[in-house]
């Protein structure tokens, strides 16, 4: 009833102010307002059941649900924090876990985006023979899925490449090593980073970059002292999506970083898999875990969105 | 702290190192007599973006296809036996299935309710907000998302109390077979539902649930494109339509939808790509137990816990040839939007 009287009433004004302010008042009914807000409620619950969770003592969170902590809000503790974060031997200690996870994820962004940046320039300000049709080829690999890469991939790293008896590529010994899960990460980001920074690189003003050509300047020198600054706001959006996906991933960093480079996602899916000891940690460590990406996410919010949209939308 | 030291030098050093091969191979190309240095000028500019493209995706994707119709060992023709095996193990059969109703359900639900959302929270008191909160669990990872979520459907293995979901059903009074009982219910190890029980080669009910996971982590992408589209519909169109008498919704359905049609398709596509490549959710929920495997789960189990190289490549295979009509779809939906326009 109200949505059809408060429509009447929005129609009313929008005939008499005719032209002008934004028509999506008409959307916002009250129905429509309260549905938003119980998903926008709904939505947030799990990720509030961990939070709660991560500062109860073990033996209530094994026993009774997060919601009766406000029965009892002294039962509060930060031992769960204390033990995760904790360094020392032999300790549950999840920050290892979690540097581990800068470790991969800092570099990776870096080298992702620098090679998209290049690639960018190249494809959209360097003339050359068959350049369409090498950047159609690289956009063409977006529909590969992962899996299909994964398994080759990592026979390179642990035995280079061979065709017969034939090396085409030496074995590296980069097999289990950082390296090998930087350069993964990098190669699978790459089809879409190059093309969200094409987007944005090949739409830059054509009579700046051919100004500074003509003065002599070298394509090195374009790229760094005049693209580079021109597109931060690209070059912000893609890293902040690669840092939230190279974050959040799991399959790339247990399959190539073996043991000793296991990213903090990892670490908690094996401590889920044994079973049941430590889920008053696993609220900790999956609440630090999830600190980072969302502060960055946070943080970088308009370049993120940017960045999703770019392509997708238009004007 | 050596360890951090350690690390900041390592991870310099890395892209230092990067760095370093770029300007090498620039230097020499600049060093080339006048007119091959004109030929090879993009040379370093695209160089690591092609060796990862060709090098690491194209070539990697040729030997998959070719791995898929050789045994395990990679040495004797099997044709298409690999894929026959998929079809006739129960397990991998029903990870097939489950893909499909991943990317049916999962789709739907996460591209319609983030439509509604969008259009709801479009100029409405506190949208920032509201979208804010709806969107957070996409920066969370699928993996924490699954963790998350086994503290709703928290099963008697750690304590079914602990579960929101058990009280929430119990609170309803709804009945045993629905999880009312005083026993609670194990929800992502049950497949039954409501008195129904799936065959063995059909989807259960703790696979719907495992796809409500992956819905509440990614509608928020799909939300916030489809906000922005529909900021984009133009003023005029809206007044035209609204001073014809046409209501909030009739406008809605017969203007705005019509217009962002390209970006629902989009949206589409790309959530359906990601349900059906779903294995992070699925490992850190379940593992793929209880008859909730899924191709992509499916492909690293048979590869890494099984040792199955052929069938594994053979899922691969499966799951880009699943991808292959989606994407075809969406470049169709674009290219009618550009022909309109």
């Amino acid at each position: 009833m109200s949505e059809t009287a408060g429509l009447k009433r929005v129609r009313q004004r929008r005939v008499k102010e005719s032209m002008g302010t934004s028509i999506a008042a008409s959307a916002h009914t009250r129905s429509g307002r309260i549905l938003v807000w119980m998903l926008a409620l709904l939505w947030t619950v799990p990720t509030f059941g961990v939070f709660v969770s991560s500062f109860r003592p073990e033996a209530d969170v094994k026993s009774t649900g997060w919601w009766t902590f406000f029965l009892h809000p002294t039962h509060f503790t930060f031992s769960n924090y204390n033990s995760v974060l904790s360094t020392g031997p032999g300790s549950d200690g999840l920050s290892h876990f979690l540097l581990n996870s800068f470790r991969i994820t800092i570099p990776s962004v870096i080298i992702s985006v620098g090679v998209a940046a290049l690639a960018a320039y190249g494809f959209s300000w360097i003339e050359f023979k068959g350049r369409d049709w090498l950047y159609s080829l690289i956009l063409a690999m977006l529909i590969v899925p992962l899996q299909m890469c994964l398994i080759p991939i990592l026979r390179f790293f642990t035995g280079g490449m061979h065709i017969g008896s034939t090396t085409i590529f030496p074995y590296l010994h980069l097999d289990s090593s950082v390296v090998a899960v930087w350069i993964a990460h990098s190669i699978f980001g790459l089809p879409f980073s190059i093309f969200l920074m094409k987007n944005f690189i090949g739409a830059l003003p054509r009579e700046i970059i051919e100004a500074a050509r003509v003065d002599g300047a070298s394509h090195l020198t374009t790229f760094t002292k005049l693209v580079i600054p021109l597109s931060v706001p690209s070059i912000a959006s893609v890293a902040i999506f690669q840092f939230v996906y190279i974050w959040n991933d799991y399959l790339v960093g247990v399959v190539f970083g073996g043991s000793k480079n296991t990213p903090i996602i990892a670490k908690m899916v094996e401590v889920t898999g044994s079973r049941g000891q430590s889920w008053h940690l696993l609220t900790a460590a999956g609440f630090v875990s999830m600190v980072v990406p969302v502060a960055v996410f946070l943080a970088m919010q308009r370049f993120f969105v940017r960045g999703l949209l770019a392509g997708s939308v238009k004007g | 702290m050596e360890d951090l030291l350690r690390n900041i030098g390592l991870i310099t050093g890395g892209v230092v190192g990067f760095a370093a091969i770029f300007l090498i191979i620039y230097a020499l190309i600049n060093r080339l007599p006048r007119g091959v240095r004109e030929k090879f000028q993009a040379v370093p500019f695209i160089i690591f973006a092609l060796i990862f493209a060709i090098g690491g995706l194209m070539v990697s994707a040729v030997r998959t296809a070719i791995a898929s119709v050789l045994d395990d060992t990679g040495k004797k023709f099997v044709g298409l036996g690999n894929y026959r095996e998929i079809w006739n193990e129960l397990d991998s059969r029903l990870a097939v299935v489950n893909s499909f109703v991943w990317v049916f359900v999962g789709t739907s639900i996460t591209v319609g309710i983030g439509l509604l959302i969008a259009r709801f929270a479009d100029g409405m008191r506190g949208e920032r907000i509201a979208k804010t909160l709806i969107f957070l669990p996409v920066a969370i990872s699928l993996v924490g998302a699954g963790i998350t979520w086994r503290f709703i459907y928290a099963e008697k293995g750690f304590s079914f109390d602990a579960g929101l979901l058990n009280a929430v059903v119990r609170a309803a009074h709804l009945p045993n077979s629905m999880g009312g009982g005083p026993e609670g219910r194990n929800w992502l190890l049950e497949r039954g539902f409501g008195g129904l029980t799936p065959p063995s080669w059909a989807p259960g009910f703790n696979t719907l649930l495992l796809i409500v996971i992956f819905i509440w982590a990614q509608i928020g992408i799909a939300t916030v494109v489809l906000s922005a589209a529909i900021k984009g519909v133009p003023q005029e169109l809206l007044e035209a339509a609204v001073i014809d008498g046409a209501t909030s919704n009739e406008t809605f359905v017969k203007v705005t939808i019509p217009y962002i049609k390209g970006t629902i398709a989009t949206v589409t596509s790309l959530v359906a790509l990601g349900s059906l490549k779903a294995f992070d959710t699925v490992a850190a929920a379940t593992g793929g137990r209880f008859g909730t495997s899924t191709i992509a789960n499916e492909f690293f189990v048979k590869f890494f816990v099984q040792d199955r190289n052929g069938v594994a490549a053979a899922l691969a295979m499966v799951l880009f040839v699943l991808c292959f009509p989606i994407v075809v779809w969406n470049r169709r939906v674009q290219r009618r939007v550009e022909e309109t326009n």
